[in-house]
């Protein structure tokens, strides 16, 4: 079980709770606004991008190589960049704070 | 969207994949707060497509892992679902939708997304062959796991070399079957990318000990209890308890056409999505509809047109201006290679193929006519896709020398044209 906190471009800060997928699975069903997951997580599409708190880096990890490459579409990527559909949950990343990407 | 103009009013979308269920997500979002009501003939809560031939098919997860949204996120918005309900027809003059069981739901807006259905070529002997299926729906996906569960060495024939038939080749082979595919044209892929492609699916799939052959015409299927004859005209013959066609698709364009809509090669509709009747709109794969790109009317088999005009049409309809100017994109996973391909080639007249030193399977092929950048297939290459998206968006001139050698480092500063 890992809580996740999501910060959404309006500001709004909702916290949802996941047992097992990928981020960004939880997100679509939960409707995160901005967070879309079109390719349905297989890292083709570049639509679940989020900015994680840095604090928070050492939980998720960083992105992979392919990750980094597709986040370049996005002129908004930085070191804190990933695309969730690549971050699974576990009890490892209870408690990180994810900004979605504008 | 201006005041309150739409509480009373209805909006219907017929077809409930990636194109319908995204229009309905956005078209809240944008402020819509009448009704929204999604009817597909598919019985089944909608799903991702293109994991069906890829991820999804080797996996042993259920279709309730493969959701495009939960049930509950249609609740929560608002948004009624008719499941395995098929509309009979479009009655324009009274905008009502008319459903097989006789009753009629009135629209204000009305958004076709029908999509496309699997071509079921019309060789003998199809209709009775043991274990033929598309590969279109869960339910063909259903069908496929049940026969390859129920058949110990089982045997599969593949009639098509396109990206479906080539994933669902792949996906079976992992699962243990033994499979050949059997192609018509000279080269597999042969519609949609350059021979060096070709070449390199055709190995990657002997590679991994699938047999793909071309020249094959298939003009009969024999049946003999358990088991079929996949016949083709050069006299050779596959035997097979399992078939897989991947031909192609049918636009399913019949409502609008019985609706006295606009069709070309698919439904016609403008930059925003509308078709020829103000009040409707269509969306997705059955769409026939300009690019700005490439300056040419097309219709495009993917998830990226159908969630792209799905935005279009919601904004749209939500009085925003708006106007499709998107480049489209693709994906295939077939074994480890990760395909993803930006742009369309066709009328292409130059290749440059991109090798990258010391990374055997990580290439990209790149598509010209003249000094236009038309699209780009990445191999194991998403730098070569990014690349690719921002040269064509941006209209960049490509140094055609240094693209082609392995040596020049890859970025995007030594590759524009100076």
């Amino acid at each position: 079980m890992a809580k996740i906190t999501f910060i959404t471009s309006d500001e709004e800060t909702i916290t949802l709770e996941g047992t097992s997928g990928s981020v960004m699975a939880l997100a679509v069903d939960n409707g995160i606004p901005g967070i879309d997951g079109d390719c349905g997580g297989v890292c083709s599409c570049a639509t679940c991008h989020v900015h994680v708190a840095p604090e928070d880096m050492e939980k998720t990890g960083s992105a992979s190589e392919i990750e980094t490459d597709m986040l370049e579409l996005d002129d908004n990527a930085d070191e804190y960049s990933r695309l969730c559909c690549q971050i699974d949950i576990t009890d490892a990343i209870d408690g990180v704070v994810l900004k979605v990407a504008k | 969207m201006s005041e309150s103009k739409n509480t009373d009013q209805n909006c219907v979308v017929i077809g409930a994949s990636h194109a319908g269920v995204n229009f309905a997500f956005v078209l809240r979002r944008e402020g819509w707060q009448g009704s929204i009501t999604l009817i597909d003939i598919d019985p089944t809560l909608p799903y991702h497509r293109p994991p069906l031939s890829k991820a999804y098919l080797t996996s042993e997860d259920g279709i309730e892992k493969n959701l495009l949204k939960s049930e509950e996120s249609y609740k929560k918005e608002n948004i009624e679902l008719k499941l395995g309900v098929w509309v009979d027809a479009i009655d324009r003059e009274n905008k009502k939708v008319v459903l097989a069981d006789g009753t009629t739901l009135d629209y204000d807006k009305l958004v076709i997304a029908t999509g496309a259905r699997p071509i079921m070529p019309p060789i003998p002997g199809l209709d009775t062959a043991k274990n033929l299926f598309p590969l279109r729906s869960a339910a063909d996906v259903a069908n496929i796991r049940k026969t390859v569960v129920e058949n110990e060495a089982l045997k599969v024939v593949v009639i098509g070399g396109g990206y479906i038939g080539l994933e669902t080749a792949a996906s079976l082979k992992k699962l243990g079957a033994s499979v050949t595919v059997l192609e018509r044209e000279s080269r597999i892929l042969a519609r949609v990318t350059a021979p060096e492609m070709s070449a390199f699916f055709q190995k990657l799939h002997s590679d991994n000990d699938v047999a793909v052959l071309t020249e094959k015409n298939v003009i009969s299927i024999e049946n003999n209890q358990n088991k079929n004859t996949v016949v083709c005209s050069d006299g050779t013959r596959y035997e097979a308890n399992m078939i897989v066609v991947g031909v192609g698709i049918h636009v399913n364009k019949e409502l609008a056409e019985k609706a006295g809509l606009t069709i070309e090669n698919g439904i016609q509709v403008n930059e925003m999505a509308q078709t020829s009747d103000p009040s409707i709109y269509a969306i997705g794969d059955c769409t026939f509809h300009h690019n700005i790109h490439y300056n040419r009317h097309i219709r495009l088999e993917s998830v990226q047109n159908a969630v792209d005009q799905a935005k279009i049409a919601a904004a749209a309809i939500a009085g925003k201006e708006c106007c499709y100017n998107a480049i489209p994109w693709f994906w295939s996973d077939q074994y480890d290679v990760k395909l993803q391909m930006v742009g369309l080639s066709e009328g292409y007249d130059e290749v440059v193929v991109r090798e990258e030193a010391d990374k055997p399977n990580c290439f990209s092929v790149w598509y010209f006519k003249g000094d236009t950048l038309l699209s780009v297939d990445a191999v194991n290459n998403a730098k070569a896709y990014v690349y690719g998206t921002k040269f064509i968006k941006g209209g960049e001139k490509i140094d055609k020398k240094k693209l082609s050698d392995p040596t020049a480092e890859f970025k995007p500063a030594n590759l524009i044209a100076q």
